[in-house]
Order: structure tokens, then C-alpha cells, then sequence
């Protein structure tokens, strides 16, 4: 099975971090990311640009509708995801908790659906 | 053969085999159900089986089955007939070791904290004590439309989310133990909390918290908390033919006829909550019982040993910090040591703002300053305390009172 976990935080929190601190944070999602590459539970995971380079497109009435920011302003942005194999929630769970922003942001843990019957 | 006593007996049990059995939440719901109505059926004529629970997991089991064929051939879905291929080779353990383990799983399952806390009640109480949708609704005073539908989706993430039909590994044990205890104990003061004129159907709730506290430490008898739980459960559960008059009007624990306490359930709380004590309990349900036991304990009101209430309450307060628990100890203390002192401590809680508006801070004011004499501010506490009651029978015990001190006056 496999799950997505979008990992949400407070920009302005770590737009304020040092060199030094923010260096220390990616170097810890360094190692979480491969230690469940080394479980095989990895499958895909990406740090997103900040939630100012976003960018919303709608269409209606076939018109094109481009708009600045993100779907909805949130007090949480997004700030990255991953994709792991898991055998049920609850190893998704235990890996989610072991992501280091788990301690000051949120992970939203996502069952990605089964593909739809033929 | 009487199918009521049966699915009393036997529902649990069954139900939580077949889970596993077939590791389908919801199916095997409903195939537990069609097990019991085809026992009813064909009992009566191929006599009652040796073993009734196996008959019953054993046909459950084909419906499930049956059913996944079916879905299978209709979606010509792969995995659904690996699934099925797995189940025709799964092991068929029926004894009794395995039978506890599938409770404890069904139980751990229905208060996963990745559910919502309602949800998780409702679906304790729906598959675990087998209530019926409508009798769960009736006990939370919610339409069954809306029961129903909490029950289908939670059901739903359940699956979609796989939620592990499992017993916790060690290392989580104690917090998921907790949450479990919180569900059960919900049950019990949601059933316990109402005086009105339903009180047949949430009695029911009562019954069910005690016979899940009774099965939680019947499967886990090492578990000291789990017993203090039981035996908080037991101990308030026995003044309840005292804690109300015929009107529901309220009846406090001083003026209760201690006649009327249950004392089959005070003689089984008490040495539970004596042996929870002894293995180490010390979380907030063996304090709250040991608070209860003191009462329990007492002949008369005035007998009751205060002093030890208001250590009990300190060290609650301790254990989970609240205000509500805060007035109880300053209601604790001014029984043991005159008014004032608890009086003083009332306004302290008062001046920081986080009772405001409940009604319960003026109603406690107000008693404290009529067993002080002081009548007049008596008077105007408890019509504070009125102003902000929200409930029939608190309001109708607040204004006996008050009429009594204007009495007095």
C-alpha cells in the first residue's frame, strides 16, 4: 500500500532560521530519506519552492483563469511530500512521525487510492 | 433457542474471529450478522452445534467469501482474487488464546487515535458490544441518519486507510491502552450523566462500559489501570438508584439515602481497586475510584474522610491539570477545613477566568457560603449560578436551594 505524506510548516519560521540551523535541518532529512530508502519503504519525495511561488489555474466555461498564491492561504504551508510502500497505517505513521519537521510542522498521512477497476 | 442471548454471548467473539479470519472490517459485519440469523434458522432442526462459536465464525466466514467471489468476478479485480486465494490457504485457529488475541485486536482496532474520538465510540459500541445503530443513537440523542452515517464512514477509512487490525507492539501499548480506556469511559459517564426521564436506554450505556471494563481486564489481568477503571465504573455506578428522586430531580451525595447504594457493586469495586492500587495504579481513574471507594466507604456523610478527598484531588490535579478538578478540591478542602478556606480558593479559580460561565463555580460558591451562614451572598451566588445553568434538573436543584436560604434569611 502506499502512502502520501505531505509535510506542512510555518515558512516564516524557517525563512528565519541561520545558515547554520537550516543547514543542520536538511541535513537531518538527508539521513531520514535514506534510511527508508535503505527499508524500501521510499518510493518518491521532493522539497517544494516556498507557497509565494505558487500559482492556481482553474478553468470555466472553457475560460483559463490563472491566479497568484496557493488553492487556500493556510497558517501551515505546504513545504514538501513523500510517497512510501507501507504495510498499513500504522508503519506509515511511525515513519511519518520519524520526519524531523514532524516535531515543530504536521504531516498529513494519505492513503493513495488503488487505481479504478477495469 | 434464544438468538438475543446468543448474539450476547457469542457477537464479539465471532465477529472479531472473522475480521481476522478475513481481514475485511466491513463484510464481515455483515456476514457475522447473517451467521446469527442462519443459526436461528437452522438450528431448530439440525439440533444446537458442539461448538457454537466455530458453526458461527465458520459460516461468517463463507459469506465473506461468497461475497468477495462475487465482487471479484463482478470487477475481475486482481488483488481481490489474491485475497481470496489467501484466505482459501489461511489458517483456521479457533482456540481459545487466539479467540482473546481477536478481541483485543477488534477493540484496539475500534479506538485507533487515527479515528475520531465519536467515531471511535460509536464503533466500539456497535461491533464490540454489538448495539444496534438505532440504540447507539438513541444513547448519544443524535437522529440514527447521522449515527449511521459516522458508522459508514468510519468504516470506510478503516479500509481505505488499512488501519491494522492489531494489537499494539509494546513500545505503544500504554498510550493506546489509554485511548481505549478514554472510550470506554466515555461510555460509561455519557450513560451515567443523564437523569432524564431516558434513563432505560442509557442505563444501557452503564452496562456496556462496565462489561467492556470487565472483558479489557479479563483479557489483560495484568494491567492494574484497567482495573482501577472497572472499579471507578462499579463505585459511581452504584449510587445510582440514590443520585436521583422521581422527578429527576438531583439528589447530592450528602442527602443520598445510602440505603439505596449498590452494595454487590461496591463490595466487587473496592478489593479491585485495592489490588489495582497495590500492583502501582496511579493514573486518574484509580485516584477518581479511590475517591469514590472513600465515599463508598463512608456511613454517613459526615463520616466521610475529607481530608484524604482533598490529598486525592491535589494529586488528580497533578495528573491532569483542569479547573473542574481544581473546584473539587476546593469544595474537598473546605469540607475538611471549614468555608473559608475553600471559599478562598474558589475565588483564586474565579480570577483566572477559565470557569467563566459555568455554571457549577457560582453553585459551589453558593453552597460553600450557605454552610458559612452567609446567607444574603448565598442568595446572590446562587442566582449566578442560575443565570447560567443550562440543564433542567441542575436548575430545578439550584432553585429549591435558593428558596430555602431566602427561607432562612
Amino acid at each position: 500500500m502506499e502512502y502520501l505524506l505531505l509535510i506542512y510548516g510555518n515558512e516564516a519560521d524557517v525563512n528565519n532560521l541561520s545558515e547554520a540551523e537550516l543547514g543542520a535541518i536538511y541535513q537531518e532529512f538527508g539521513g531520514f530519506t535514506q534510511s527508508i530508502v535503505e527499508s524500501k519503504n521510499f518510493v518518491a519525495g521532493q522539497r517544494l519552492e516556498d507557497v509565494a511561488t505558487a500559482t492556481t489555474v482553474r478553468v470555466r466555461n472553457g475560460k483559463r483563469l490563472v491566479t497568484d498564491g496557493p488553492f487556500a492561504e493556510t497558517r501551515e504551508q505546504l513545504g514538501g511530500f513523500y510517497i512510501i510502500h507501507a504495510k498499513d497505517l500504522d508503519e506509515a505513521l511511525a515513519i511519518a512521525e520519524r520526519i524531523p519537521s514532524a516535531r515543530w510542522g504536521s504531516i498529513e498521512v494519505r492513503p493513495i487510492a488503488p487505481p479504478p477497476p477495469r | 433457542m434464544n438468538l438475543e442471548s446468543l448474539y450476547r454471548e457469542e457477537w464479539r467473539r465471532v465477529l472479531a474471529t472473522t475480521v481476522r479470519l478475513t481481514g475485511d472490517f466491513d463484510l464481515s459485519e455483515e456476514a457475522a450478522q447473517d451467521a446469527f440469523v442462519a443459526a436461528l434458522e437452522q438450528w431448530p432442526r439440525i439440533g444446537t452445534p458442539a461448538n457454537p462459536y466455530a458453526w458461527l465464525v465458520s459460516t461468517a466466514r463463507n459469506r465473506v467469501v461468497d461475497q468477495l467471489r462475487r465482487r471479484a468476478r463482478f470487477e475481475d479485480s486482481e488483488a481481490e482474487i489474491a485475497h481470496l486465494a489467501s484466505l482459501n490457504e489461511s489458517e483456521f485457529d479457533l482456540s481459545e488464546v487466539a479467540m482473546v488475541d481477536d478481541q483485543l485486536r477488534l477493540i484496539f482496532t475500534c479506538c485507533h487515535p487515527a479515528l475520531a474520538l465519536d467515531a471511535q465510540v460509536a464503533l466500539t459500541l456497535r461491533t464490540v458490544c454489538g448495539l444496534t445503530t438505532e440504540e447507539i443513537a438513541r444513547g448519544f440523542l443524535i437522529p440514527v441518519a447521522t449515527m449511521a452515517q459516522r458508522l459508514v464512514r468510519v468504516k470506510r477509512k478503516i479500509r481505505d486507510a488499512r488501519l491494522p487490525f492489531a494489537v499494539p507492539p509494546k513500545d505503544r501499548l500504554a498510550e493506546r491502552l489509554d485511548g481505549v480506556m478514554l472510550v470506554v469511559y466515555l461510555v460509561f459517564t455519557e450513560g451515567y450523566a443523564a437523569t432524564s426521564g431516558k434513563v432505560w436506554i442509557r442505563r444501557q450505556l452503564c452496562e456496556e462500559a462496565i462489561r467492556l471494563g470487565r472483558l479489557l481486564s479479563e483479557l489483560m489481568p495484568r494491567n492494574p489501570e484497567l482495573r482501577a477503571l472497572l472499579a471507578l465504573m462499579l463505585l459511581h455506578d452504584s449510587r445510582r438508584m440514590a443520585r436521583a428522586g422521581p422527578d429527576d430531580e438531583i439528589i447530592t451525595l450528602e442527602e443520598q439515602n445510602r440505603e439505596l447504594w449498590d452494595r454487590r457493586e461496591i463490595a466487587e469495586g473496592v478489593p479491585l481497586l485495592e489490588s489495582a492500587l497495590r500492583e502501582g495504579a496511579t493514573g486518574q481513574y484509580a485516584l477518581q475510584a479511590a475517591i469514590a471507594a472513600l465515599h463508598a466507604r463512608a456511613q454517613r456523610a459526615e463520616d466521610t474522610d475529607w481530608p484524604q478527598i482533598a490529598r486525592l484531588y491535589g494529586a488528580l490535579l497533578q495528573e491532569q491539570p483542569s479547573p473542574v478538578v481544581e473546584l473539587n478540591r476546593a469544595v474537598a478542602i473546605a469540607m475538611a477545613e471549614g468555608p473559608s478556606r475553600g471559599l478562598a480558593l474558589i475565588d483564586q479559580l474565579e480570577a483566572k477566568g477559565e470557569l467563566a460561565g459555568y455554571h457549577l463555580l457560582p453553585a459551589a460558591r453558593a453552597d460553600l457560603l450557605r454552610r458559612d451562614g452567609r446567607l444574603r451572598e448565598a442568595v446572590e451566588a446562587y442566582r449566578r449560578a442560575l443565570a447560567f445553568v443550562s440543564n433542567d434538573p441542575e436548575r430545578r436543584y439550584l432553585n429549591r436551594r435558593l428558596a430555602e436560604v431566602e427561607g432562612l434569611q
